[in-house]
């Protein structure tokens, strides 16, 4: 047996044991005063000082939670038989009924329910409570209140929608554009937005590539996301077959979805027959089989598809203006636009600002450009034929937005000033022929009415701090929705007075473009008779001088000078005499116009005054 | 018998889809419509008869509600309460 000695001792009791004892005390400093230092400091006199008899307060936040509301069905099971009565056997329930059927206070009760009943069925027969007395008066429209527009819905992706789907991805989701809008073709309670970052190399690995459909009725949650295998830069449903969407992509390629199949694309086309940049444009036709479409990107191509065959296009086209077909020369395409009704020809924007029109029968791929409109110094952003009037289009970019009319192919027939910011997007209303809307890079939506104010825009409304970069308008023309650089989709509902027909709109739409058409016509008439007078004159004068007299600047300037005052003067004349006869010749100039109205303002006045005398006169009479 | 014959003519009359006579528990006794869209009538109404009885008593409790009416865009509802029993005819009133 081993005998153990185990020590303990409290680690404190370690160390020799303190010893305490006094001492007095000891002065260690003793800094005296030193009055020469009073000459440092100021006295302050008076001094503030606040008192407050309060409680101490203090600040909390406090946000709730976002509960997700999901609609459920409920089916009702048959419940209130009596326990001994299973509803499901139809004999125990017959035999239920007849046995309420026999009890005397159910035969009185009915009966007199009946009579009750009755009196109120024949009623209903008798009259129509909710007639309408007075027929369909004419409203008179005045509408006075200033066009405004409100915001109904904003739509942007929350970052806790996708933490809470999946938590595996960085929290930071990478905002991108909302390139393109496009409302579900009947309904109009959809909107399919296809969302991409169009900065040049700018993808960075955590960004999805997802465009959703949203509802409007549910912001928070997409009804369908769509699933392609590189962002989306254009997405359109098919007017036909509102299942079915087409979508431009990124990398070049073309992909259609079916909504009934879910959210990966059906069928996408083969890389090497596609694109070579991203799809800006894409667009269906209109065919009997409701599967064409069309695209165009900034490769200079432009590409017909059947969606059902997409491993090569139907068609192709190059964008050449020379003509020639190469590829080399071909201008990018930024924009496209086709209207139904003029099945062959339809319009590219380019990104060096010309605008294309093209005609897709044409013989030879060289003639199938038609003609072209230059105006725009940088890329044409947005392409619209007028709704009502096909020859008018409207076209988007730099830091103006130009109307031009088929005919004339030098300039534009009108032009807004030129802006502080780009001018991203734009689109005419479907309802007034005069009203259009466009988007600047400053967020702002301009709604512009020229029939009211051909200056300014007549609304302005800043939708946010982002540069808007689409813009799409309903097909009742009274919801707008605008998609941002960040991705927040913002639906605004114009005024009504922006959006219903005025009387005389279409008359007065109608004379003021045919009026601006003629002047730039008679302008380049002009200037092709200066052409060629230039030209005669150079030829001749070849012939029998080498060098011609060069004017020097004064003489330039006081001939201009000289013209420019012929011109006016002849002008003035015209409209005196214009004027006297009260209504318009083949006169080119608003006088027309003025005078017509003026004529008009008067009769009616006259008009008034007549009816007041006649009212008079019966007055005395009676 | 009477019962036959009154809710025979309620019937009969111009614009009248349907009939239906529900007792207290809401079973429904008779009816002219199929079970499904019978009992789905049933339950619903007489819910609503319930809390237009208690509102109509809330508001003054001598009075009492004696016929209810629901007129919608496709047709209109009827309903006559009882203490046990409810009435129920749905008609579309003519235009």
């Amino acid at each position: 047996m081993e005998i153990i000695y185990v020590y303990t001792r409290k680690r404190s009791e370690f160390g020799r044991p303190c010893s305490f004892s006094d001492r007095p005390a000891k002065v260690n400093v003793d800094i005296p005063p030193d009055p020469s230092m009073a000459s440092d400091f100021i006295l302050r006199n008076p001094v503030d000082s606040y008192v407050q008899h309060t409680s101490d307060m203090s600040e909390h936040e406090v946000n709730t939670e976002r509960v997700e509301v999901e609609s459920r069905g409920v089916n009702h099971v048959e419940g209130g038989w009596p326990k001994d009565i299973n509803p499901q056997e139809v004999e125990q329930t017959i035999r239920f009924r007849k046995k309420v059927e026999k009890d005397e206070h159910y035969v009185n009760t009915i009966t007199h329910l009946g009579t009750l009943m009755e009196h109120c069925v024949k009623q209903n027969n008798a009259i129509n409570i909710y007639e309408e007395y007075f027929g369909e008066e004419e409203v008179a429209e005045v509408e006075d209140e200033p066009p405004s527009a409100k915001t109904i819905n904003v739509i942007s992706k929350l970052t806790s929608f996708f933490n809470v789907l999946l938590s595996k991805r960085d929290p930071n989701i990478t905002k991108r554009t909302a390139t393109h809008l496009s409302w579900h073709p009947d309904t109009c309670k959809k909107l399919a937005v296809a969302y991409s970052s169009l900065e040049f190399q700018q993808n960075t690995k955590d960004m999805s590539f997802d465009s959703y459909i949203w509802d409007l009725e549910n912001p928070n949650k997409p009804e369908l996301v769509l699933k392609p295998s590189s962002p989306l830069v254009s997405l359109e449903y098919n007017p036909k077959d509102s299942h079915v969407l087409v979508g431009g992509c990124y990398n070049g390629q073309m992909a259609y979805w079916d909504t009934r199949k879910g959210g990966l694309p059906v069928e996408v086309s083969a890389v090497e027959v596609s694109h070579r940049d991203p799809v800006y444009g894409a667009i269906w036709l209109q065919s009997k089989t409701g599967t064409e479409c069309f695209s165009a990107s900034t490769d200079g191509q432009v590409l017909w598809w059947d969606i059902r065959k997409l491993s090569e296009p139907t068609e192709t086209l190059v964008l050449d203006v020379t003509r020639k077909g190469l590829l080399e020369n071909a201008l990018g395409a930024v924009t496209l636009e086709f209207e139904p009704t003029m099945p062959t020809k339809f319009m590219v924007g380019t990104e060096q600002g010309i605008v294309i029109a093209c005609n897709r029968k044409a013989k030879t791929p060289p003639e199938k450009i038609t003609s072209t409109y230059s105006g725009h110094h940088g890329p044409v952003y947005a392409l619209a034929r007028n709704p009502f009037y096909p020859k008018i289009f409207l076209t988007v970019g730099d830091w103006t937005a130009r109307i031009w009319s088929e005919e004339t192919k030098e300039s534009s027939i009108m032009w807004t000033k030129y802006h502080l910011s780009y001018l991203t997007d734009g689109c005419w209303s479907t309802v007034r022929p005069a009203v259009f809307f466009t988007t600047r890079s400053d967020g702002t939506l301009d709604v512009w009415d020229f029939l009211f104010k051909q200056n300014d825009p007549s609304l302005s409304l800043k939708v946010c701090d982002e540069p808007l970069s689409s813009l799409r308008l309903q097909d009742n023309g009274c919801v707008v929705g605008c998609g941002s650089k960040l991705g927040t989709v913002t639906l605004l509902e114009i005024s009504s007075g922006l959006c219903t027909l005025q009387r005389n709109e279409k008359t007065l739409a109608t004379a003021m473009f045919e009026r601006e058409t003629k002047r730039e016509k008679i302008l380049e008439a002009r200037h092709r008779e200066l052409r060629l007078k230039e030209r005669a004159r150079s030829e001749a004068q070849e012939t029998e001088v080498e060098e011609k007299p060069v004017e020097s600047p004064h003489e330039v300037l006081n001939r201009a000078r000289r013209e420019f005052f012929e011109v006016i003067e002849v002008e003035l004349q015209r409209r005196a005499q214009a004027e006297t006869q009260g209504h318009g010749s083949a006169s080119v100039f608003q006088v027309k116009d003025r005078a017509g109205e003026e004529a008009a303002a008067q009769g009616e006045e006259s008009q008034l005054l007549k009816d007041k005398e006649e009212e008079e006169e019966e007055k005395d009479a009676a | 018998a009477e019962v036959e014959e009154t809710l025979k003519r309620i019937q009969a009359h111009k614009g009248v889809i349907a009939t239906i006579v529900v007792n207290a528990e809401g079973i429904p006794i008779r009816t002219t419509l199929d079970n499904s869209t019978t009992v789905q009538y049933a339950g619903l109404l007489h819910q609503l008869t319930m809390k237009a009885r208690s509102t109509v008593r809330d508001i003054d409790p001598q009075n009492e509600l004696t016929f209810l009416r629901i007129r919608s865009k496709k047709h209109e509802i009827m309903v006559a309460p009882d203490k046990e029993y409810l009435l129920i005819v749905i008609q579309n009133p003519c235009e």
